[in-house]
């Protein structure tokens, strides 16, 4: 008896989740009206328009910068840091209590299985919480001397790929330090934000510590550009970023970037080769390969390079793509048609140049923003492919014969967010990480995120750290 | 006193660890602080600053990868070449920033001493920045600070000789590499120094020592795709459109405060952890 | 609906090597060593995050009741206890031939497996079912009897009506780096068992490092083994997803070298539907439906069986079932 083993459809219901027809900005604890004209906010799994999101206006930003400032000024400022610390472990459990709804939220809005909407996004956004709410009472520690101080009014301004883990690292280490927050979420995907608005208040976070501003750029220029803003945090591109750091100088704003990548993931020819293969999946199809830091460059060793890809092809021809809310999808809807166009220029480019495109059979959902897992071979280094940030579920294979063309083309790029390594031998791991221009350098695994483990770029991939104490620290400033 | 005439020395540049004259030709009378003629300065050019640049990228493998322990014993060498030369210096400080002869000397025995801290940094930062962290899962995380790569450190303009040590030692602490541009009326002690730096086991291209005009150079420095940092201490008002610039390549910046800062006061870690960089590894732990 | 991009990628060999492209490794203890240790190292962390995230697969309605029937035909329904009697066996046997008395429909398990003793009374009493008679040798479950003892029980058993034998590897040899005196143990005992399939038991729970169950994977499919099977059921821990995950790359990759197909067997410790499920659905994932046969996998176990009728009844009516609605063994 052969038989094919197919799995019936087995979504998670999406009934658990209550959308508005609109949503107001949060500012001062409660939801108002935004001035700007209505962005409409879609699935983009299925093009259905889910709700209409006030934009903030210059105007509605400084309304929120003034109740956070005067909320820091106030009411979060003087707090004693033990209180501030249970405010952070009451929000943490909250998450972790409607953490299923969170999760169908988030892939509605976002696109993104809910496999990892439930067992990365939501799990770690709470971990953030929980792990920064016991530093608020623990500050002498941080290694800033004896009561460091916060900034004061953070503006924050974070991306589509992880909606809510993204408003996490920004939010919880910046209130644990006594700051307040405006945050400006992305365009494309405010809702699970907006459903944080609704758990500050069931937390019954003062007014004003937290406020929400929806928008598009013009709204995070506001947020960012606000005179009275002291610290400002950004996660998305390297090109918004470098206008963000020219906006920011002359001025006593503090900045932090966390932006673009092009990491190389290295697989050595003594490497674990079903765990390389695994990790080379989830280098740069976890989340579509929407991830800064995905493993979107493939250096592997010219002596395994047949076997490494013929494997790897296979691979990718038992990933499931399709319905986000189905629980056995590997790979959900690109999130928005915007993207879906940019990862089709650069593929198109890829192949222009000559690098040697491979997708596997299949077919994609008629409707909604999707792209097939593709690899290229036969790329060079001189590819767009190879340098460019896609963005998308494509991958570039490059070989190399020693260790040290590995590292000289691991290292050739202005990015320098993270990097992958795959060899059974330990010197050789720790010599290649030592060498690599990057970040976070996973070894023998990829894609790997916890509050703890400080995250952030060399060179144009930003600068400051999330995470740990060193990202702590980046919302702190001697007494 | 003698009646020997004194022989003068010719001030350079100091350039991947060789004395040139700047490529440019041009040189600028440095007068002391009561305005009187004390020699001529090379004049750093562009090309002086493109090419002090490729020697700090040259040198940058080499020092970042030093033992910890070396570029301790390295600093340590110039605070002892240094203190050899401790007239020299107070003599050119005087003059410079019109001194008493004590002032002065007690100047130079606190850059000295800054030497002496910052050697004893190096082995200690990534115990202090780093260490492991508690990752919630089967993996060995640590983090370790490494050094961004090539700073370009616009050194105070008043304080001639504590604050270039001030800002100078730091870059060379961490494991960068640095092109420095002095103090441009008082640009003697930096040029001395360059000297000690030259006979003190600092490898060329290490720290690379130009005199002239920050106002010139750094424009270039701040938008050189190939340098990683940018320390404004002496950049006065331009430093505004010098951060604009630098955020072109999203260098590391180290802004200025509006006034030049008392050099003699504890600088902590804050003059380091503006050009280190925090890498993380994670490793599955398994048999 | 999601759906798998490429049905057939799991299935598909990356490479075929010709069969005797390994004919010359067991020239010497040292080239076997070699070979062995050449073979590409298993990450414990990755290998046992990739089954973990296989186990998170959701198998539903339609699926799953295909899941169940398939897996109940791949049951080497089993009974390894010092107290077994003739009366113990035809019982197992009676179950293995109609595991549901109240559907006609259930299929029937794969095998039934014993000692050797008992495999003359099983048989018997599976005579004329296409059920298999499957009994364990070699001093099962240690291994601990010279090599003449070992290829007498397998005899015994073979000519008792056995027609699968599942032997242990000598982990002591294994262990100790003779790999070559374990695969020549193999040879032999595949010999003696003459038509009957054998099974290698790798006892993994012994073996402790998944680099050594490869390892042992390798040597028992090169030493003929027609199946590669984890555990004795008496050592813990027994059969565990990622074990078998290893092993099923194993063949994997054996098929590509060779183009010679081998059967996985996890055995102990698979007790209810979902973890069965979860084995089908790493088969699926890994090396696709030519596996997905009681040709060629297996699930060494007893109580198991019970689980999945409760939940085929449970798919059948709509509620759920209780114990006293299956048979006790």
């Amino acid at each position: 008896m052969t038989s094919v083993f197919e799995y019936a459809p087995a979504p998670e219901s999406r009934s658990i989740v209550d959308i508005a027809p609109s949503y107001g900005l949060f500012v001062d604890g409660e939801f108002t009206a935004g001035q700007g004209t209505p962005l409409t906010t879609v699935n983009p799994a299925t093009e259905e328009v889910l709700s209409e999101i006030a934009v903030g206006t210059d105007a509605d930003v400084d309304r929120a910068v003034r109740a956070a400032r005067k909320a820091f000024t106030r009411v979060w400022g003087p707090m004693r840091p033990a209180d501030r610390g249970k405010y952070l472990f009451r929000i943490a459990r909250l998450l972790q209590e409607r953490a299923r709804e969170f999760a169908v939220l988030e892939t509605l809005d976002n696109g993104k299985p809910i496999t990892e909407s439930r067992d990365v996004d939501v799990p770690l956004a709470a971990a953030h919480f929980f792990y920064h709410a016991g530093w608020a009472d623990k500050l002498d520690h941080v290694g800033l001397g004896a009561a460091p101080r916060p900034h004061g009014v953070a503006g924050q301004v974070i991306p589509w790929n992880f909606p809510l883990m993204m408003l996490a690292w920004k939010v919880a280490p910046a209130l644990a330090a006594g700051n307040t927050v405006v945050l400006k979420p992305a365009e494309t995907t405010p809702l699970t934000a907006l459903l944080f608005a609704e758990i500050c208040q069931h937390a019954d976070l003062p007014p004003g510590v937290v406020n929400i501003v929806t928008g598009a750029g013009d709204t995070g220029r506001a947020v960012v550009e606000h005179p009275d803003v002291d610290k400002v945090a950004f996660t998305g591109s390297t090109e918004v970023g470098k206008q963000i750091a020219r906006a920011v100088a002359g001025t006593q704003k503090v900045l932090t970037l966390e932006l673009g990548g092009k990491a190389a993931n290295i697989v050595f020819d003594d490497a674990p080769v079903d765990q390389a293969v695994e990790g080379i999946v989830r280098g740069i199809f976890f989340n579509q390969g929407h991830v800064c830091c995905a493993g979107s460059r493939l250096l592997v060793q010219e002596s395994v390079h047949d076997e490494v890809i013929a494997s790897l092809q296979r691979r990718m021809g038992t990933l499931r793509v399709g319905d986000p809310l189905d629980k056995n999808t590997d790979i959900g809807a690109i999130n928005s048609r915007e993207q879906l166009a940019r990862i089709r220029e650069l593929v198109g480019i890829g192949e222009a140049e000559g690098a040697h495109l491979w997708q596997p059979a299949g077919e994609l959902p008629e409707r909604g923003n999707w792209f097939k897992p593709t690899v290229f071979t036969d790329v060079s280094p001189a590819h767009r492919i190879a340098r460019d940030e896609v963005f998308g579920p494509v991958l570039s294979v490059l070989t190399f014969r020693t260790p040290d063309e590995a590292v000289a083309k691991a290292n050739n790029s202005t990015y320098g967010l993270s990097a992958g390594i795959w060899s059974e031998k330990g010197s050789r791991i720790l010599s290649i990480a030592n060498q690599l221009r990057a970040g976070v350098v996973w070894a023998n695994t990829f894609n790997q995120f916890d509050p703890t483990s400080p995250f952030g770029g060399y060179k144009q991939s930003g600068h400051g750290r999330e995470g740990g104490r060193l990202g702590l620290r980046a919302y702190l400033k001697e007494s | 006193m003698s009646d020997r005439l004194a022989v003068r020395k010719t001030y350079k540049l100091y350039l991947g660890g060789k004395f040139p004259r700047s490529e440019s030709g041009r040189t600028y009378s440095v007068t002391d602080a009561k305005g009187a003629f004390v020699a001529n300065a090379a004049w750093a050019s562009r090309k002086d600053a493109r090419d002090a640049v490729v020697a700090a990228r040259g040198a940058f493998a080499g020092w970042s990868t030093a033992t910890a322990y070396n570029r301790g014993q390295v600093l340590y060498r110039v605070a002892e070449v240094m203190e050899g030369r401790a007239a020299q210096f107070a003599d050119e400080v005087a003059a410079g920033e019109g001194l008493s002869a004590a002032k002065a000397r007690a100047a130079v025995d606190a850059a000295v001493d800054r030497w002496v801290w910052y050697a004893g940094w190096t082995d200690k930062l990534a115990s202090v920045l780093g260490g492991t962290n508690p990752v919630a899962g089967p993996f060995f995380d640590f983090s370790v600070p490494e050094p961004s790569g090539v700073v370009a450190v616009l050194a105070p303009q008043r304080s001639s000789l504590l604050g270039l040590v001030s800002v100078l030692a730091p870059v060379l602490a961490t494991g960068c590499t640095a092109v420095l541009v002095s103090s441009h009326e008082r640009p003697l002690p930096a040029i001395t120094l360059s000297e000690v730096l030259a006979t003190s086991d600092v490898p060329g291209g290490v720290a690379n020592l130009l005199t002239g005009s920050a106002a010139e150079i750094g424009p270039w420095l701040a938008e050189h795709a190939d340098v990683d940092g940018i320390d404004l201490a002496g950049a006065g008002t331009a430093a505004m459109e010098l951060e604009r610039s630098a955020a072109g390549t999203l260098k590391r910046v180290l802004r200025a405060p509006a006034e030049e800062p008392d050099w003699t006061a504890d600088p902590g870690l804050t003059r380091m952890t503006p050009f280190l960089e925090t890498k993380t590894v994670w490793h599955p732990i398994g048999v | 609906m999601t759906h798998v991009l490429d049905p057939t990628a799991a299935g598909r060999p990356v490479t075929t090597g010709a069969p005797d492209a390994f004919a010359d490794v067991t020239r010497s203890d040292s080239a076997f060593r070699a070979f062995l240790h050449g073979l590409p190292g298993v990450d414990q962390v990755g290998a046992e995050a990739r089954a973990a995230q296989l186990g998170t697969r959701s198998i539903k309605t339609t699926a799953k009741a295909w899941a169940i029937d398939t897996a109940i035909s791949m049951v080497d329904l089993t009974t390894l206890e010092g107290a077994d009697t003739p009366g113990k066996v035809r019982s197992l046997a009676a179950k293995a031939r109609r595991p549901d008395p109240t559907d006609a429909g259930c299929p029937a398990v794969a095998a039934v497996c014993v000692y050797g003793d008992l495999a003359g009374v099983a048989r018997d009493a599976l005579a004329g079912t296409g059920i298999h008679t499957a009994a364990v040798a070699t001093a099962f479950p240690s291994g601990r009897a010279s090599r003449a003892v070992k290829l007498a029980d397998v005899r015994d058993a073979v000519e008792a009506g056995a027609d699968e034998i599942d032997m242990v590897i000598d982990r002591g040899a294994f262990l100790a780096g003779r790999y070559l005196d374990v695969f020549e143990e193999v040879v032999a005992v595949k010999e003696a068992c003459g038509p009957a399939h054998l099974k290698v038991i790798l006892e993994t729970g012994e073996l402790r490092t998944y680099d050594a169950v490869r390892r042992a994977s390798w040597l028992a499919m090169l030493a003929g083994g027609d199946f590669i099977k984890t555990s004795t059921g008496k050592v813990s821990p027994a059969a565990t997803l990622p074990v078998c995950l290893v092993m099923l790359e194993a063949v994997r990759d054996f098929r590509d070298a060779t183009g010679v197909q081998i059967g996985v067997k996890p055995a102990g410790g698979i007790k209810t539907t979902k973890d069965a499920v979860k084995h089908l659905v790493m088969i699926n994932e890994v090396v696709g439906a030519d596996w997905l046969s009681p040709d060629w996998f297996r699930f060494g176990a007893s109580s198991l069986l019970n689980d999945l009728l409760l939940q085929r009844q449970k798919l059948r009516t709509g509620h759920y079932s209780g114990p006293d609605h299956v048979s006790v063994d």
